[in-house]
């Protein structure tokens, strides 16, 4: 889409591809391949994380390395489903909080603040998504966790935590991609509301919000993702039992967060299982981003 | 009116929710700096931890961050502003670039431990890096990478077409086009993507903790191992040295802080000359 092209292509039918080929100089090319690291680097994540697990995955099989339901290694047991299932409780618990607040601050910023709260509150999301994850970890440990202790009672450490801290770290993202979904709405969107005698939040909710929804879902999705990859923070205050989530209150571990607790000392098959996880946690990476391009595809 | 009665309703709902995420940052970073900067001397970023409990000082630590910091972008940023450079300015729809595009976005949202991962199995143990400013650099490069791409791409999109026009009309190839005129009008765009970059990889923990290691000394060397001050925070905070963490911690914001600010400055004078303000 370079802004030459356009007007050299014109005078030529179908030349193009001819037309890239002669014109592509030592500095385009040199360029080019800055620009295929990204592709390599990828590739190359991908070969060596593979590479690395594949012995788990023969050793124990795929079906009962993810949903065996006891992770001991010591012991040689390798199931994932405790992991697994904290993973998903975390994703999901902080979704549900963060998905309601972020597109609330969103539609806030955009639709209802005066510009200098709307350039306030920008800035602060922005900070919110700046601050390092083992801040938040330690903001927990100081501070969510003697909460947890007092109200629900325990030793405070657990899904809960988990929970409150993700939620804090995933709002940035539903608010960054929800206010830019709806900054894009068209203004006779919200204008034909009021002219018919509409109020603001109705010329929100039947105005604005139908035309943005693919955009909001679009953040939500790509929150989750962040959700389900974010380790220190997690780490810092699940307390690292590799149990069965029972209930909401108790000492849990996560993927990521295993892999980072193991990892200095693991060695055999602990490691290759570890591995194992960073190939779950990729693909699931991989598969929240697609589904997010397809969405935000799809709306355009 | 129950509508107009409803209609006031979300706005205070949407208020209140505005309010408390604002105070909830106002609290978090001022109960951090006000806990921090008790007890909090200059010597404190000067000096090194003494002792089994490895308390009294970070230099070692600012030390391996800005190191680490350093050497990523003099690997990243040559990449990511050319990468930039030929997506805004070279490429064209083919399947190429769209594979490109597609890896960067996977890229992306690779979870840091997976990159921590990688650096482990690639950079550490195949290629023999050790624990090493090198190998962390190589590592958080990859990570900071699709950032960097997609802030230079965008600032060098946000060069109006007339100046190419100009350019080119004045006889100027190409080439001369994009680094005499494209290249320093959109500098400080681009230079807010570095920052953010740089930001990234300063609170960066996962993703270090198994490439650049945990010794807690100077590094001088590129194969030099060290820990970084985010490392750090999470190593003490975890083994209960509280007040210590809290002095990690408000550097840590602090400098962030910094970065965000700065950015924010110098992308501001770049809309302004630009881009129409975005709502």
């Amino acid at each position: 889409m370079g802004h030459y092209q356009k007007s050299s292509t014109r005078s030529l039918n179908n030349g193009t591809a001819y037309l890239k080929m002669r014109k592509m100089s030592l500095v385009e090319l040199v360029l080019f391949l800055f620009t295929l690291t990204s592709l390599v680097g990828l590739v190359l994540i991908f070969l060596f994380v593979i590479k690395e697990s594949l012995p788990i995955f023969l050793k124990v099989g795929p079906l009962p390395f993810l949903f065996g339901s006891i992770w001991q290694p010591t012991a040689g047991k390798f199931g994932l489903l405790p992991l697994l299932l904290s993973s998903l409780i975390l994703v999901a618990g902080s979704i549900i909080l963060a998905g309601p607040l972020g597109v609330a601050l969103a539609i806030f910023m955009v639709e209802y603040a005066p510009s200098y709260v709307r350039i306030g509150l920008k800035t602060l999301v922005e900070l919110l998504a700046g601050i390092p994850s083992v801040v938040y970890g330690f903001f927990g440990i100081i501070v969510i966790i003697p909460l947890v202790r007092n109200v629900v009672g325990g030793s405070g450490f657990g899904l809960i935590p988990g929970i409150l801290v993700l939620t804090v770290m995933i709002i940035p993202t539903v608010t960054a991609v929800a206010a830019d979904a709806i900054r894009v709405v068209p203004k006779e969107n919200r204008l034909i509301i009021f002219a018919l005698g509409g109020t603001r939040w109705q010329s929100v909710y039947r105005g604005v919000l139908p035309a943005a929804t693919r955009g909001i879902f679009t953040g939500i999705i790509l929150a989750e993702g962040r959700a389900i990859g974010e380790t220190m923070a997690v780490l810092m205050v699940l307390g690292n039992a590799p149990l069965l989530p029972r209930t909401l209150n108790q000492p849990a571990s996560a993927l990521p967060s295993q892999i980072a607790l193991d990892m200095a000392y693991a060695s055999g098959d602990h490691r290759t299982a570890l591995f194992g996880i960073g190939l779950l946690l990729l693909i699931f990476s991989a598969l929240f981003i697609s589904l997010a391009r397809r969405v935000a595809r799809s709306a355009a | 009116m129950r509508r107009r009665v409803y209609d006031r309703i979300v706005q205070i709902i949407l208020i209140a929710i505005a309010s408390m995420m604002a105070l909830f940052l106002i609290y978090l970073v001022g109960y951090i700096i006000g806990s921090g900067i008790r007890g909090f001397s200059f010597g404190f970023l000067t000096r090194a931890p003494s002792g089994i409990t490895q308390t009294g000082g970070v230099w070692p630590m600012i030390a391996s961050s800005m190191y680490l910091i350093g050497l990523t972008l003099l690997i990243a940023v040559p990449l990511g502003v050319g990468g930039g450079i030929y997506l805004a300015e070279y490429a064209g729809q083919g399947r190429i670039v769209e594979t490109i595009r597609f890896a960067v976005d996977i890229l992306s949202s690779v979870p840091s431990i997976v990159f921590g991962l990688f650096g482990l199995a690639l950079f550490v143990q195949f290629f023999g890096l050790k624990y090493s400013m090198l190998s962390g650099a190589l590592t958080l490069t990859l990570m900071v990478l699709p950032l960097l791409l997609k802030i230079s791409e965008e600032s060098f999109r946000a060069v109006p077409v007339t100046y190419r026009e100009a350019s080119l009309a004045l006889g100027a190839t190409k080439d001369q086009t994009i680094f005499r005129i494209i290249l320093p009008t959109a500098l400080p765009a681009v230079f807010t993507g570095v920052l953010l970059s740089a930001g990234r990889a300063f609170g960066e923990t996962a993703a270090v903790l198994y490439t650049a290691g945990l010794s807690p000394t100077t590094p001088v060397f590129p194969l030099d191992g060290g820990r970084t001050l985010s490392t750090h925070l999470y190593l003490l905070a975890t083994t209960g040295k509280i007040e210590e963490s809290f002095k990690v911690a408000m550097v840590l914001l602090v400098v962030i802080l910094v970065f965000n600010v700065l950015s924010n400055v110098v992308i501001s004078r770049f809309r302004r000359r630009f881009i129409k303000e975005a709502r």
